[in-house]
């Protein structure tokens, strides 16, 4: 599937809670209608950043992706900024 | 009948009174906008009192307060006793992991009591957090002050442990008690003791 995607964050290889602080301070710098894509090796990232973007005014998670970089799981998270 | 006194329509109320309810609806009015306006400003706020010094227990406090400001909380960590040690610049680069008393760890009481054992856990600990990937507590420190974490010694347990405020990370909050963390309590819809 193709994104739109304004910004690359990459967390690979950072854990709990960094991948969801990051991604708040990556988001603050989109304007509206921009997308972040985040790029996570921690599992839980899944949920964490789903949490945060339900939480979140303005944050809209369009789509988080499972796939496998050289035999290890990624986790990517798109989020739009809504206003 | 009297005509003395004007009616409304439908002979209800009088001029006087129906001024005397405009007034007291538009009071009300007012009080509403103000009730409505204070719950609406009343931002979200944790607050966390850290108590503990040792490794395991210094990252709770500092995950929690740095997740919790991504969420737009504000957000103040109370440090006192030997949760100061977070905050102590040198301490809190060799914080340590205690095997006496804690039955997850593998080794029996008896053993974990021997000299040197927690300096073994604690390497065992350390080596773990960081084949997972797990930030340092240096780095979490960093980051909750980043995130606009208000990070709080106490100034009593200062005295008490003979510590200086140049001790203490840049951009921790000295000068505070046990009154102030209270009021600061008080408002939060979040509050913890670790």
């Amino acid at each position: 599937m193709s994104m739109d995607v304004t910004e690359t964050l990459d967390v690979k290889g950072q854990n709990c809670p960094m991948p969801v602080i990051k991604t708040k301070g990556a988001f603050e710098s989109l304007a509206a209608g921009e997308t972040l894509e985040v790029v996570a090796t921690d599992s839980g990232s899944m949920s964490d950043i789903a949490g945060w973007a339900e939480s979140t005014e303005g944050a809209e998670l369009v789509e988080q992706q499972e796939t496998t970089d050289n035999g290890d799981d990624v986790y990517k998270h798109y989020v739009t900024k809504t206003d | 009948m009297s005509t003395e006194t004007p009616a409304g329509p439908e002979g209800g109320l009088s001029a006087d009174q129906a001024a005397e309810l405009l007034d007291r609806i538009e009071d009300l009015e007012s009080e509403l906008a103000e009730l409505r306006s204070e719950v609406d400003d009343s931002s979200n706020k944790m607050v966390i009192i850290a108590t503990k010094g040792t490794l395991d227990m210094a990252y709770p406090p500092l995950i929690l307060a740095s997740t919790a400001a991504a969420f737009g909380y504000e957000v103040t960590v109370f440090h006192t006793f030997w949760g100061l040690e977070i905050l102590h610049e040198t301490n809190s680069k060799a914080l340590k992991l205690s095997a006496v008393g804690n039955p997850n760890m593998p080794v029996p009481n008896v053993v974990a009591a021997l000299p040197g054992m927690d300096r073994m856990t604690t390497r065992m600990m350390r080596n773990k957090i960081a084949d997972n990937d797990v930030a340092s507590i240096e780095e979490l420190i960093e980051v909750s002050l980043e995130s606009g974490v208000d990070l709080q010694a106490c100034q009593m347990t200062i005295d008490l442990l003979g510590y200086d405020e140049a001790d203490f990370y840049d951009g921790v909050t000295t000068g505070v008690g046990a009154a102030s963390a209270f009021q600061e309590m008080q408002d939060a819809d979040i509050q913890l003791l670790i």
